[in-house]
């Protein structure tokens, strides 16, 4: 039971590959870590450099170095509120019926169908957005296409995948036994789901929700193409969610192109990017809590959608 | 004669708490085939997985005492496991030929132990499917599937699965479970003439397969050796009331 | 209302929606197929725009697009699969392989435009690759890993443990039985979620606005330090960014940004159900 020579040399090479493996492992850790650190070291100096105060003004005018953040936060909030508003029920509902009414053949051909709008390319769905859905929601009345309303609808779209599947895998989890019961004790079909199969996967489904709207609120191009991209603060008056915003996204999107490498405009932007870092990372990390200890198909399952 | 296997104060705790072996002493001699037999849950696979150290890929077990081989602690630091494996082989309940041809799976220990020789291959691959009896069936088709075989027929590439490795010591966890009467009968006569060239370490699948085939029996129950001796005797006068009612069976 | 009356509602209701999700995919597959496929010609695929872009074809954004989908995967399956292997393999239950899951997670959740940032402060700045398709495919590597690291992770555990507990017990190394009972037989689940993350790479633009993307360059890029074009990229300038472009070459080039984007999704499905059928277990 010695080691011969040969053996060594394997030895050696296994050790390197399953160094090589662990540390692949850990990269994730490590990628996270670097990209908050790369984004501190080139956004802290807007915080330093640029009162509290002026970060939270009514008006983001660069030029005349104007910060406040504000209206774009309301843009992205409003946005977001919107598309949640359209997509949650929506996607709720589909996955009812994907999990719960339609039979093999409909669940087979709409499944995928559900896959290619997740694959739908954002700048796709934005180019729509722009010529096509912009002037129907202006024949609907609003002064221009442009519109928080417009955004809210695409990112919509673009969120029904998450919250369809997700949900979709919740309802799968749910056991027989809760339904036959409930049909067993003469509950029709609709009272089981609302009373019985819903309830059970509610934590599923909160899950679904909130990841839906991380993504409404890191989507970049199809927004920045469809919401008029103007840094107002929109007024209940002239109908909140009709007039253009501009969301933290785009501003990032459109204007660091144009600014000086390490100017105070440059790091503001980058100062938005920890915003949105720090958003998302808090939806992804509660989310997470939600799923007990955070491991498995779960967890999975969301990092490929 | 001295042991092959010492099994000294063997006791091994499962992560969920379960005590599968409590104070194990057990002395396995060379060529024969001793059976562990008992209810299930009794630790009879249990003490298998511990003989070529399978179990140490359930992480957050306790053991303690020791398995000697020819002398030699397997559980020592120096001990290289993959080694030990190759010298105690381990055929399972389930057959299960890994993805690929016949030849391929006869092979896979040796390949894997770096001997890429075709001669030598090819010779070990014929030898050990000779001695499992299924050189006549397969001969013309080294190269199909091996999930092409029936049920007894894999269960026998298995066997000769390990024979390739020429180990000292094959173990055999329930090896007939899911075989037909016939491919049984082959299966068992083949451990019949292997036995008289290695050391056979076998949990049967019924009682009556124990007496069939066990030259040394030893009675295993909640994990500990309630009996062990000569196969004439424990079946004919156990000396402890609950072998003899699991051999009568009264339970189990 | 009595309760089979609801019933029937709720039925109608559920089956509704249904068509309202379902059918605006339809549309837009087909309106961008009806509108674009005009623009499609031999030229449109081998020529680069001209005269304002508002003539001519999409060669290097299309070569582009394919330069950074090559270099998104030399940056992201290694790595991909490694982790994956970790995850699957080796790493125990505890604090650390939960904190990676967690890191996975998030680093799926962070916004796309976040990637960009990042890229151009780490590669085009701070490791100096300047704007580039190497700063450009590292962008979009990592943007990618966490779909490559959890679909090749399922992969990996979809793999019967039997072929790996029969092989270890043959004397085979832990690293040998992943190399020869465990990656052969997951490997068409890895290339599916491979091709997935590749798909959706090569459809994207916030990552690639700062480290990479050329509003508009002739020119095939020489070596991995150069700019390039990329379809999403050029969609977005053609369509904002020129004015009197004709609206046949913007769904022209929307078209065959999802045809490219499609076929890869179609082609990883083919590879699922091929693989799957010459499956022995």
């Amino acid at each position: 039971m010695t080691t011969s020579k040969a053996e060594n040399g394997r030895n050696l090479k296994e050790a390197i590959i399953e160094g090589l493996i662990w540390f692949s492992g850990i990269s994730a850790i490590l990628i996270i870590a670097l990209i908050f650190i790369f984004l501190l070291k080139e956004g802290a100096p807007a915080f330093v450099n640029v009162p509290i105060s002026s970060l939270l003004g009514r008006r983001w005018y660069p030029i005349e170095d104007l910060f406040g953040l504000l209206p774009l936060l309301i843009g992205s909030l409003l946005v977001t509120v919107g598309a949640v508003v359209i997509a949650v029920p929506l996607g709720l509902i589909t996955a009812v019926y994907l999990g719960e009414f339609a039979p093999t053949w409909q669940r087979e051909l709409l499944k995928p169908l559900i896959e290619v709008l997740a694959g739908i390319p954002s700048i796709v769905l934005g180019f729509l957005g722009w010529v096509v859905l912009a002037p129907l929601v202006q024949n609907m009345g609003a002064s221009t296409g442009l519109t928080a309303f417009t955004g809210a609808l695409i990112l919509a779209y673009m969120s029904l995948p998450t919250i369809i599947s997700i949900t979709e895998d919740a309802l799968y989890a749910v056991p027989n036994e809760y339904r036959d019961g409930a049909l067993a004790i003469g509950a029709t079909q609709w009272q089981t789901i609302w009373r019985v199969v819903l309830p059970a996967a509610r934590s599923g489904i909160v899950i679904a929700v909130m990841l839906g709207i991380g993504r409404a609120i890191g989507e970049t191009m199809a927004v920045m193409m469809v919401t008029g991209n103007a840094a107002n603060i929109p007024s209940w008056r002239t109908g909140l969610f009709f007039q253009p915003v501009r969301t933290m996204t785009a501003t990032i999107a459109a204007e660091m192109g144009e600014v000086a490498q390490g100017s105070v405009h440059y790091s503001v932007l980058f100062g938005i990017g920890i915003v949105l870092f720090l958003i998302t990372f808090a939806i992804n990390s509660l989310a997470t809590r939600f799923v007990s200890g955070g491991d498995g198909r779960a967890t999975r399952r969301r990092a490929q959608l | 004669m001295t042991a092959k296997i010492h099994i000294h104060d063997l006791s091994f705790t499962y992560p969920d708490g379960t005590q599968a072996l409590r104070h194990i002493n057990l002395d396995i001699q060379p060529q024969q085939l001793f059976v562990l037999f008992g209810p299930s849950r009794s630790g009879k696979s249990t003490l298998l997985r511990l003989l070529n150290r399978l179990s140490d890929l359930l992480p957050d077990t306790q053991r303690s005492g020791d398995i000697l081989l020819d002398g030699a602690d397997i559980f020592a630091r120096s001990v290289n496991v993959f080694e030990l494996r190759r010298r105690v082989s381990m055929v399972f309940a389930i057959p299960t030929p890994l993805p690929g041809s016949i030849y391929d799976n006869l092979v896979y220990g040796l390949r894997m132990a770096g001997i890429r020789d075709q001669a030598t291959l090819d010779e070990r691959a014929e030898t050990s499917l000779r001695q499992a009896a299924l050189w006549d069936e397969v001969k013309d088709r080294l190269q199909d599937s091996a999930f092409a075989l029936s049920g007894g027929q894999k269960q026998r590439l298995c066997l000769a699965r390990s024979l390739a490795l020429r180990p000292e010591i094959i173990l055999l966890d329930n090896p007939t479970s899911g075989l037909d009467p016939i491919s049984t009968a082959q299966v068992e006569q083949s451990l019949y003439k292997l036995k008289q060239q290695y050391t056979i370490i076998m949990v049967p699948h019924s009682v009556q397969q124990a007496a069939r085939v066990g030259d040394q029996v030893a009675f295993l129950l909640d994990g500990e050796v309630i009996e062990v001796g000569d196969q004439s005797r424990i079946f004919v006068n156990p000396q402890d009331q609950r072998t003899e009612d699991y051999v009568t069976g009264r339970f189990g | 209302m009595t309760r089979q009356q609801s019933q029937k509602v709720a039925t109608v209701l559920v089956t509704a929606v249904a068509i309202i999700v379902i059918l605006p995919i339809f549309l837009v597959l087909v309106y961008i197929f009806a509108q674009g496929w005009s623009a499609l010609s031999w030229e449109f695929f081998t020529q680069p725009p001209r005269n304002g872009m508002t003539e001519g074809g999409l060669l290097p954004a299309i070569l582009g697009t394919l330069f950074l989908t090559l270099g998104t995967a030399v940056a992201s399956i290694p790595l991909g699969i490694g982790a994956a292997i970790y995850l699957a393999e080796y790493a125990p239950n505890n604090r650390l392989t939960r904190l990676i899951r967690l890191a996975i997670v998030n680093l799926a959740g962070i916004p796309s435009i976040v990637y960009g940032l990042f890229g151009l402060g780490a590669f085009v700045l701070f490791l100096n690759f300047g704007t580039s398709i190497l700063a450009g495919s590292l962008t979009l590597g990592l943007m990618t890993l966490p779909v490559i690291i959890s679909t090749a992770e399922e992969a990996i555990l979809s793999v019967p443990s039997e072929f790996r507990i029969v092989s270890l017990s043959l004397g085979a190394t832990r690293w040998q039985t992943i190399r020869n009972q465990v990656l052969p037989h997951a490997l068409p689940g890895i290339l599916t979620g491979i091709i997935l993350g590749l798909s959706r790479a090569a459809g994207e633009t916030a990552p690639i606005l700062f480290t990479v993307a050329a509003f508009y360059l002739p020119e095939l890029p020489k070596s991995i330090f150069d700019q390039t074009m990329a379809l999403p990229y050029h969609l977005y300038v053609i369509s904002t960014q020129v004015p009197g472009m004709p609206l046949q070459i913007q769904y022209g080039t929307a078209l065959v940004l999802l045809l490219i984007v499609l076929t890869l999704t179609l082609v990883a499905t083919v590879v699922r159900t091929i693989m799957r059928r010459r499956r022995q277990w």
